[in-house]
């Protein structure tokens, strides 16, 4: 039985995992990390990838006359376009960033600084993180602009005729929505909103931060005019991509200014870098960027098809077991095609921060909280959700440990 | 035994005491923890500058709630004046069950709450 076990595809990818060797708190019980929509888990891949690279190759980028130099330059450029390549993105219009927050503000600045002014619109939607409001509200204020949302509905979906409507208006200038939403799991109908945005000569920029992790990603068929995600949700280290479309890239203002983004300094100006520098101000987290290359190198062994199947699998799977726990609400779409891997839920008379906490006991880790979406919760009537959410190394066994520390919840509880 | 799910600690969650709105309120405040978004409001009826009526209101875990309910009852009959001198180690004492670091801030909203509205310090208490 040991031996099939081992030779499973599901075994042979979790034995990549270092960190799922370790027991969670609960006697020795083998971790159920399922958590991975706030941060993934990394394989060896990675770590050995970035302790490589800082053993053998660290050196600054860009400047080396030497050897050293010169191969750490390859390799920060290399993992460059293998990552723009992951997602079908030109490396040139490929930013590496701090995070996906730094790229939409970013965004927020270098663009909507010159594009948006009085009067106009920037449309979001209700279901949007933390990172993809306030930039905009920043934004808006400083530029006389109004922020406007659009609604979700009781089974977290958008309503493209509501999109409709607010783009009939003629105000709007940028529509910023999350591909999949980090609360609801919802498969946002983006490439339909790209379109029908730039129909009415609005920009669009798109939070990827849930679906590159999960699903195949094709940036270049996509076309929105930005698309942003973040590597440590995608089995690497912490850097953001910021791809955006050449002409506005070029057009824009820098955000940070500094060395490397520079073309020629004088006394009283500058003038900017081609892309990708112009927007790379200061000292590149080059190990942070080979992490990220060794991880899309990793996911794109596995295949992104392969992925998406296995998030839902285990996305079907919780759907279909966690209603065996007496009380418990889901949020999100029943429609599998329609959300990825991100089950949130409540359950009656246990606050979603003590489930976490009895889930804990049992080694199973999941996020209670507002998951940075707190316009949502205030939609959905909660003040926070549990929430499980699922990558690779996820199993069906893993959704019954779940189901098994909510039933000890509502004992704990004397439900 | 739970050693944090106590049955005194449900008790207080499942029926807070000392819970709701008091209109008229002579003080309130309104607080909220910024990690989890749990949120917790508090009205007082104040006479001869003791607490007279006490009624807090809002959502939040057991631990939160538990710790309102139960520092609620210590509240009515104390001086006013009296609030801000309260001490993160008094509500913990109170509560009786050890507190994580993550968990603190949960047991610690009731008495920011209070300081808030008794015009005291509304920092997170040491």
């Amino acid at each position: 039985m040991e031996a099939a076990a081992a030779t499973s595809p599901l075994a042979a990818v979790r034995a990549d995992f270092p960190v799922l060797e370790r027991t969670g708190p609960a006697g020795g019980l083998p971790l159920a990390y399922l958590d991975s929509a706030a941060t993934s888990q990394k394989p060896h891949a990675v770590i050995e990838a970035m302790a490589d690279y800082y053993r053998r190759s660290n050196a600054p980028v860009h400047r080396g006359v030497y050897e050293l130099g010169r191969e750490s330059t390859e390799l920060y450029e290399g993992a460059r376009d293998r990552i723009a390549a992951f997602v079908g993105a030109e490396p040139a219009c490929s930013i590496f960033t701090r995070n996906a927050t730094e790229a939409i503000n970013l965004v927020a600045y270098a663009w909507g600084r010159d594009h948006v002014g009085p009067g106009d619109e920037v449309l979001i939607s209700h279901m949007e993180h933390h990172s993809n409001i306030v930039p905009w509200q920043l934004l808006c204020a400083e530029a006389g602009a109004t922020l406007r949302y659009l609604s979700v509905s009781d089974t977290g979906e958008l309503s493209l005729d509501e999109l409709d409507e607010a783009l009939a208006g003629g105000r709007v200038k940028l529509v910023a929505l999350a591909h999949i939403s980090n609360v609801l799991g919802t498969l946002n109908p983006v490439e339909e909103v790209v379109v029908r945005a730039r129909a009415a000569g609005a920009v669009t920029l798109i939070d990827g931060s849930q679906a590159v992790p999960q699903m195949p990603v094709d940036v270049a068929a996509l076309d929105a005019d930005f698309y942003v995600w973040t590597g440590h949700k995608a089995l690497g280290p912490t850097v953001g991509l910021l791809h955006g479309r050449r002409e506005l890239l070029e057009s824009m203002r820098p955000f940070l200014g500094g060395g490397h983004m520079i073309s020629r300094v004088e006394l009283d100006h500058s003038t900017w870098a081609e892309l990708p520098g112009k927007f790379e101000a200061g000292t590149a987290g080059v190990g942070e960027a080979v992490g990220l290359g060794a991880a899309v190198d990793y996911l794109g062994a596995l295949g992104m098809e392969r992925v998406r199947a296995h998030e839902r699998e285990l996305t079907a799977c919780a759907l279909e077991r966690l209603p065996a726990v007496d009380g418990i609400t889901l949020h999100g779409p029943p429609d599998l095609d329609r959300r990825g891997g991100v089950v949130s839920f409540a359950i009656e008379g246990i606050h979603p921060h003590d489930i976490a906490e009895v889930c804990d006991r049992h080694g199973v880790c999941v996020r209670a909280g507002h998951h940075c979406a707190q316009p949502l919760m205030r939609r959905l009537g909660v003040g926070a959700t549990a929430r499980a959410s699922f990558h690779v190394y996820n199993s069906r066994d893993e959704v019954d440990r779940l189901v098994d520390a909510l039933k000890d919840a509502r004992e704990v509880f004397q439900l | 035994m739970d050693s944090l799910y106590r049955d005194y600690i449900l008790d207080h969650y499942k029926q807070p005491r000392n819970f709701g709105t008091l209109e008229p309120h002579d003080l309130e405040a309104h607080d909220h923890n910024p990690l989890c978004g749990d949120e917790l409001g508090v009205h007082l009826r104040v006479q001869d500058g003791k607490i007279a009526e006490l009624a807090f209101h809002g959502q939040g875990c057991a631990i939160s709630q538990a710790a309102a309910s139960i520092a609620s009852e210590e509240l009515v009959g104390m001086q006013v004046d009296d609030i801000g001198a309260l001490s993160a180690a008094w509500v913990i004492d109170l509560l009786g069950i050890d507190i994580s670091p993550t968990r603190r801030k949960c047991a610690l909203l009731s008495l920011k709450v209070m300081r808030g509205a008794t015009g005291g310090d509304a920092s997170w208490p040491e």
